[in-house]
């Protein structure tokens, strides 16, 4: 009879010995550096343009995001519908996003329709021409997305709470408002995308199953350009946080949850905490076994899910909290949330919650690991933030060997109640 | 070609494995043949509240999650109409914590009386934060119950209504698990870095001895066929009017679902799609546009909804969509549209497929459609369509007396 009261013997994940797969980096003719994984079993491939064209770099609200967004809407020999149709004949994705320092131009294909993809990807970088009838429907369409997401009380909390912490002035701080749209003006989005995509700074990613002419094709279609390789970045914005640490918004009348930020500022990647705090971010709020999670959703059940993380910028972090509540328990959240700060500054985490943490973190780590597309992005990750492959060792090794002194220390020193701003918006 | 072996228990457990070794991880997935369309219309929400409970403890483990985490593992569930679906990924030499976990929780779950009172809490918190506290969030709702006279699609997973969930009772909880959570109407896979001898004893060990429980046998109401156009109008506190129109269509394992799945993407499945260019590009109606169907078991539906541009009236978004739709009734796809959207199911399905936990999930899903084999078979049926197929299929599918209509306006209008 099997003992079902036993749990199996388990190999602790920290005994994993983990290896972050080294990418292959050559550079193009104009000096674009190319970093490729070739992994994984599926003819699929992905190559991703990165563009120093994030909103750091515009001078009016939002250009950033609408040069990104328009990437796609016209060339001088191809209209928005005929450059959709052509990736999409072939199954293709192309997408593109629009970050703080970066935006993206990333393509998704079977490997085999490559050589069709690479030249109209050419087109749309070399020369997009931004008609006047795209930027007004992009407007309008926008403007609408902004007014139903206004209606979101995760939507505003979302903005407001990163305007607190970083100034609405800041490229992490600012937000969209509907006199943006209005504002925008066609030769902006030109000048923008000439300094910033066509005459850039560029990096390439890609991964999957590697093509052996890969290196010719993406030399001969962005090789040429008049790209440039990666800035040395550095950080040129100033934080204005707001002076008022706490804040209630009634934004909607009907309301029946309250979207809950709690938040402070925390150094980038390069600080000696961040590392450790990570750990500790997770015993916090960073997964379903948490803190935050077992006490606000297991025991009181006054959300559907609570979650502590990092934010994920260059300069400067940020920590934060983040949950949707009912209306009548919002305060009440709040209140546990300081609780469990509390308990982490003044008793230490024991050996067990700790080894499962620690585990649990090496698993997810191992999993994630997994396959082409996410070995590039664990890549990715380091390179734009301006470190080396020593940072996945360290991070790796801080899992395993933090002890519950350093991770009390460190919430003694950044779980203050009275460092965060406090947001609820009904 | 999707490579799997297969074995039955003897208490009728149906167990797949899919071995690629060139993951260090694995994943056990366990797939229950019910969903909320076993409901009781009085009891609705209750498959999905159950699946929440399904974590507060079993019959020898007193905690679900914790042994899991410690063995470096992850895992999730989630309920449609028509399934509820378990997995865990892990690191593959903690494989046998998979089983021990998943085996006790099918074996007896602990029934604690705390754990229901705070998962209808969880639950209600999740019902408000999806349907109740955001625009457009009870469209679902309207739109099933018109649709669905019989059917229990005509409710969706979370619930029809908060009540239902406040007020499920302990006795609801254990018979709904020994009627639906036994050996026998559930299907095992296990994947990754495994070896197919090993999963076989793991399983014997674990789950052999957990009886076979009675074979759920499904007699749902039939819906009967639509004869006339249904319509409702709405007003909510939203910023923009909306449109809404949903068609029965057939059923998971009828062939003519590859063709309604298909005219889904010639309509909407993107930049290039007909109802984008004509509807939000050329026309500026729309500021957005969306067709899509929900994939269900039996036979369910096929939607279109966009937000009008401020200022359009619903009247004309409403007869420039019915354009858009004789289009397709009276005009043969060309031979380049049809392959451009072929080709895009292709690759999305490689795409899919590249995650070990999806083909874990596929295999299971078809295995409980009937045959795990369709996995590999699907994509000739998406080849197979021809244009004829999608001309005849819209005139059937797009006939108005299927179809019901939601007009939803900003009530500041």
């Amino acid at each position: 009879m099997t003992d079902r009261t036993k749990a199996p013997r388990i190999k602790d994940a920290v005994e994993f010995d983990l290896k972050l797969k080294p990418y292959e980096k050559f550079t193009l003719d104009n000096g674009v550096p190319v970093y490729s994984i070739n992994a994984g079993a599926e003819d699929v491939l992905m190559v991703e343009l990165v563009f120093f064209a994030g909103n750091s770099y515009e001078q009016k609200n939002i250009i950033a995001a609408a040069v990104n967004g328009l990437l796609k809407n016209g060339t001088s020999t191809k209209t928005a519908f005929q450059i959709n149709n052509h990736f999409e004949y072939y199954g293709a994705y192309l997408s593109r996003n629009c970050y703080n320092e970066t935006a993206t131009l990333t393509l998704h294909t079977l490997s085999k329709h490559l050589d069709k993809l690479l030249p109209v990807m050419q087109e749309i970088v070399a020369d997009s021409v931004f008609p006047e009838e795209e930027i007004s429907i992009f407007k309008q369409n926008c403007k609408q997305k902004l007014a139903v997401g206004l209606k979101k009380c995760d939507f505003v909390a979302g903005r407001l709470i990163d305007a607190y912490l970083f100034g609405e002035e800041h490229p992490y701080g600012k937000y969209s408002n509907a006199e943006d749209y209005d504002a925008l003006q066609r030769t902006d989005l030109q000048d923008f995308y000439k300094k910033q995509y066509s005459n850039g700074n560029c990096i390439i990613f890609t991964a999957g199953k590697i093509p052996p002419e890969l290196e010719k094709l993406l030399n001969e279609f962005f090789g040429k350009l008049p790209l440039q390789p990666p800035p040395i970045e550095t950080e040129k914005f100033i934080i204005k946080p707001a002076a008022e640490k706490k804040y209630r918004i009634h934004n909607d009348p009907d309301g029946v949850q309250g979207a809950i930020r709690i938040a402070s500022p925390f150094p980038n990647r390069h600080h000696p905490d961040f590392l450790k705090a990570n750990v500790l971010n997770i015993l916090f709020g960073g997964f379903f076994g948490s803190r935050l999670m077992s006490n606000i959703r297991e025991d009181k059940g006054y959300t559907y899910g609570i979650h502590s993380y990092l934010q994920n910028h260059v300069h400067s972090s940020a920590w934060v909290i983040s949950t949707e509540a009912g209306k009548d328990v919002c305060e009440a959240t709040i209140q546990e949330v300081y609780n469990e700060m509390k308990d982490l500054r003044e008793e230490l985490v024991d050996d067990e919650e700790l080894m499962l943490v620690r585990n649990y973190m090496m698993g997810i780590i191992l999993g994630d690991l997994d396959g082409p597309f996410q070995l590039i992005a664990r890549w990715k990750n380091i390179i734009l933030n301006n470190l080396d492959e020593a940072y996945f060792y360290n991070s790796i090794q801080t899992i395993k060997t933090v002890t519950a002194e350093e991770l009390k220390e460190l919430a003694t020193n950044y779980l203050q109640p009275e460092k965060f701003y406090e947001l609820v918006v009904i | 070609m999707i490579q799997y072996d297969r074995f039955v228990l003897n208490n009728g457990l149906r167990v797949l494995v899919h071995e690629d070794n060139s993951t260090p991880m694995a994943v056990l997935n366990i797939m229950y043949d019910v969903g909320s369309r076993d409901e009781n219309p009085e009891q609705t929400g209750f498959a999905h509240l159950f699946e929440h409970l399904m974590f507060g403890g079993s019959i020898n483990i007193p905690v679900y999650d914790e042994p899991l985490q410690m063995a470096g593992g992850e895992n999730n569930a989630y309920t449609s109409n028509d399934i509820t679906n378990y997995y865990i990924q892990l690191p593959a030499d903690n494989l046998e914590t998979a089983f021990w976990l998943e085996s006790d929780r099918m074996l007896s779950l602990a029934f604690d009386e705390k754990s229901l009172e705070v998962q209808r809490k969880v639950v209600c918190e999740e019902f408000k934060e999806h349907y109740i506290n955001k625009p457009y969030g009870d469209v679902w709702f309207k739109l099933r119950e018109m649709a669905f006279k019989q059917h229990p699609y005509r409710w969706m997973t979370i619930g029809k209504e908060l009540s239902h969930i406040e007020n499920a009772q302990l006795q609801d909880v254990k018979n709904f698990f020994f009627k639906h959570y036994r050996p026998v109407n559930a299907v095992l896979v296990v994947a990754g870095n495994v070896k197919t001898a090993l999963v076989k004893e793991l399983a014997e060990k674990w789950f052999g001895d957990i009886p076979s429980g009675e074979k759920y046998v499904r007699q749902l109401p039939v819906e009967p066929k639509q004869t006339e156009a249904r319509k409702m109008e709405v007003k909510a506190n939203v910023p923009l009017d909306a449109f809404y129109k949903c068609w029965h269509i057939y059923s998971r394992l009828d062939e003519r679902y590859y063709i309604a799945d298909l005219i889904t993407e010639i309509l909407s499945g993107g930049g290039s799609s007909r109802l984008y260019q004509s509807l939000v590009k050329e026309k500026q109606l729309f500021s957005n546009i969306e067709c899509y169907h929900f994939g269900t078991t039996e036979a369910g539906l096929l939607a279109i909804e966009g937000k009008l541009v401020k200022g359009v009236q619903m009247e004309d978004a409403e007869k420039a969509v019915e354009e858009e739709l004789k289009k397709i009734k009276q005009e043969k796809v060309s031979e380049d549209e049809l392959q451009k959207v072929k080709n895009k199911t292709e690759s999305m399905m490689a795409f899919e497929d590249m995650s070990v936990m999806n083909r874990a999930s596929s295999l299971a899903h078809y295995e409980l459609l009937g045959d795990a084999e369709l996995m590999n078979t699907e994509l000739s049926k998406f080849h197979a369509v021809t244009a004829e197929d999608i001309l005849n299929e819209s005139q059937v599918i797009f006939d108005e007396a299927n179809s019901n209509t939601l007009y939803y306006y900003a009530s500041g209008n």
